[in-house]
């Protein structure tokens, strides 16, 4: 079995029309879906949030069989991830694309559970700490992307389950939780 | 008295008129001619002796008192040249040139132009002259001239003279250098560089002539053409009308001359106008039955399948002479549907079109991709279009039609690399995206 670092990569990896954008419309699709879960399940399990088409990502080439995913296959297959919701674009160019392996909803409903379970209900805290934290060491939440965190807090703070407040200096933002 | 030498011709200036390549080359004044016999012959008194390369010209004076015409004695009647005795009388006397002359029956010269006989025939007597110079003039020089001249016998050359040595060497040379442009005849000589430029001159302007005639009858041709092409239009039009009124039945005949005049029409290039409605015109009919039978040959030697241009080339190859438009094949292979023929003719979604055999079927072709793609190796590398081609026994481009054929299918997928262009045995099918891991395919024999 191949690996990439610690991630075991399926057989087909090895298939090299694998990685050519496929022309044949029942073909592709089922190419497209089979890489939309691997991008996804690399993702989850290295806590990559981001993919920037233009670098070097070790998941787009394959040394064995010496093939890489072209620039418009990358932005296909990463397309239709934000199709579905599991990713978005950062820019108009389409050059870095975040990746949701969870949804936001799904990060709100981590970060209620990691406040329930550590008793923090009517706590403040910097959300530097919610991502840093030690009582963040050995969940999800620990080194989840910024920009990621924000959303899921602000989806929140909608819900009117905590206050997002500004501190010193950006670093110092604050949440009250009132979960 | 009559003259007894030949008269000579005279421009109305009082010049002499020179024969065809004759050149003057020295001239005495004041000399009188005469003739031995002076009893019958009148003298010639006090005139310009001119010596040219093929005569003695005697011209009188204007202040001759006796209105004689002008003389001239053919050096070619010279029969010998006397060399000048030098004696004590001659110091006092005006010098003298003593020449003997052959004489014709009438005691006159013997002029050898008149074409009275040959030279040495008629003129058998000679008679002495002598001219007795009285002027000024270089006798000395004139007797060597004189003898230059008559020995040179120019008057029996024919070709005409080219540059020659431009010096005057002092012989009185008898290839021509003096008289310019202009010959004797008024007409331009072809002289040196200006002959050649003037003659190419005269050759472009016969072709432009000969072109203007040619161009009169393309003019003339022209205008028939046009009441051709008027003459075709008007029966093209009768066809038309009458197909559209076809009210009473169209009986044998009709419809018989009808496709004659189609077919004549075809003929001359002029595409029939009812080709469409009726089962196509009998022109088109005859060839596509032709081309059927043709291409059976060519079909089967290139393993089924045959590009429709690889056909159309060898169709009109075969042909020779009457080749075929690539409308008409066209058109021929499109009547195969209406005929009971055993081939047909394809367009594939790329737009290659190609003709095969009816017999031939897809199915089998993938058949036969399906086991050469499951191969070990073919597993592994897959296949490009020219390994398809050797097993199917086709021509690549054809090979690679079926396999982008086999592909929209599903059959086939493709992988596109530095490597080229190849195909692999479709496996997406058999990969579960729920369950990646799970080996359905003996994917860790393959990869």
């Amino acid at each position: 079995m191949q690996k990439l670092g610690d991630f075991k990569l399926p057989h087909f990896f090895n298939y090299p029309p694998y990685f050519t954008l496929q022309p044949v419309r029942e073909t592709r699709e089922k190419q497209i879906q089979l890489w939309k879960e691997l991008i996804l399940d690399y993702c989850r399990t290295q806590k990559i949030f981001i993919v920037r088409l233009e670098e070097e990502f070790p998941l787009f080439s394959n040394s064995v069989i010496e093939r890489t995913l072209s620039h418009e296959a990358r932005e296909a297959f990463l397309s239709a991830l934000v199709a579905e919701g599991r990713a978005e674009w950062l820019d108009k160019g389409r050059r870095n694309c975040l990746i949701l392996w969870h949804r936001i909803q799904e990060w709100a409903d981590i970060i209620v559970n990691f406040v329930k379970d550590n008793g923090f209900e009517d706590s403040v805290m910097t959300v530097e700490e919610i991502r840093s934290g030690i009582e963040s060491r050995g969940t999800e939440l620990h080194g989840i992307d910024r920009t990621i965190l924000m959303r899921a807090l602000k989806l929140l703070e909608q819900k009117g389950k905590l206050a997002i407040f500004k501190g010193t200096s950006t670093d110092d933002e604050g949440v009250k939780f009132s979960v | 008295m009559s003259n007894f030498f030949s008269k000579a011709e005279v421009t109305s200036s009082g010049r002499p008129v020179l024969l065809h390549n004759e050149v003057e080359c020295h001239l005495l004044s004041a000399v009188d001619l005469e003739p031995e016999d002076h009893r019958h012959f009148s003298l010639l008194k006090s005139g310009l002796l001119i010596l040219t390369t093929h005569r003695l010209i005697w011209l009188p004076s204007s202040s001759a008192s006796t209105p004689t015409s002008a003389s001239a004695i053919p050096l070619a009647a010279i029969s010998h040249i006397f060399s000048s005795k030098k004696s004590l009388k001659s110091v006092f006397h005006s010098p003298r040139i003593r020449f003997q002359v052959l004489v014709s029956s009438d005691g006159r010269v013997f002029d050898p132009s008149s074409g009275s006989g040959s030279s040495s025939g008629s003129g058998s007597r000679s008679v002495v002259v002598t001219a007795v110079i009285r002027g000024k003039g270089d006798c000395d020089g004139f007797l060597v001239k004189f003898w230059d001249s008559w020995r040179a016998r120019a008057w029996e050359t024919t070709k005409i003279s080219s540059s020659g040595s431009g010096s005057a060497s002092g012989s009185g040379a008898a290839t021509g250098i003096g008289g310019g442009l202009y010959s004797s005849d008024g007409s331009v000589r072809m002289v040196g560089v200006a002959g050649i430029l003037r003659k190419e001159q005269e050759m472009w302007e016969s072709t432009d002539k000969s072109l203007q005639d040619a161009f009169q009858d393309l003019n003339a041709l022209m205008s028939k053409a046009k009441e051709m092409v008027m003459l075709a239009e008007k029966m093209r039009q009768k066809l038309l009308s009458g197909t559209s009124s076809q009210t009473s039945g169209t009986n044998d005949e009709d419809m018989g001359s009808k496709e004659e005049m189609q077919d004549w029409l075809l003929s001359v290039g002029i595409i029939s106008p009812v080709t469409k409605e009726s089962a196509g015109a009998l022109y088109h009919q005859q060839l596509s039955r032709q081309l059927a039978d043709f291409v059976r040959i060519p079909l089967e030697r290139a393993g089924g399948m045959i590009n429709l241009i690889d056909a159309y080339c060898l169709f009109n190859r075969a042909r020779g002479t009457e080749l075929i438009s690539p409308d008409d094949m066209l058109q021929a292979c499109s009547l195969w549907e209406k005929f009971d023929v055993p081939v047909m003719l394809r367009k594939f979604d790329s737009g290659v079109m190609v003709i095969q055999n009816k017999s031939h079927s897809d199915e089998e072709v993938f058949a036969r991709i399906k086991s050469l793609v499951t191969k070990p190796e073919a597993l592994r590398t897959g296949i490009s279009p020219t390994d398809a081609a050797m097993t199917l026994g086709i021509a690549p481009a054809m090979a690679k039609e079926h396999l982008l054929t086999a592909e929209s299918k599903g059959l086939l997928c493709r992988d596109i690399s530095p490597d080229g262009f190849r195909f692999y045995i479709n496996l997406f099918p058999e990969i579960d995206p729920c369950n990646m891991y799970l080996v359905k395919v003996p994917w860790k024999l393959l990869f």
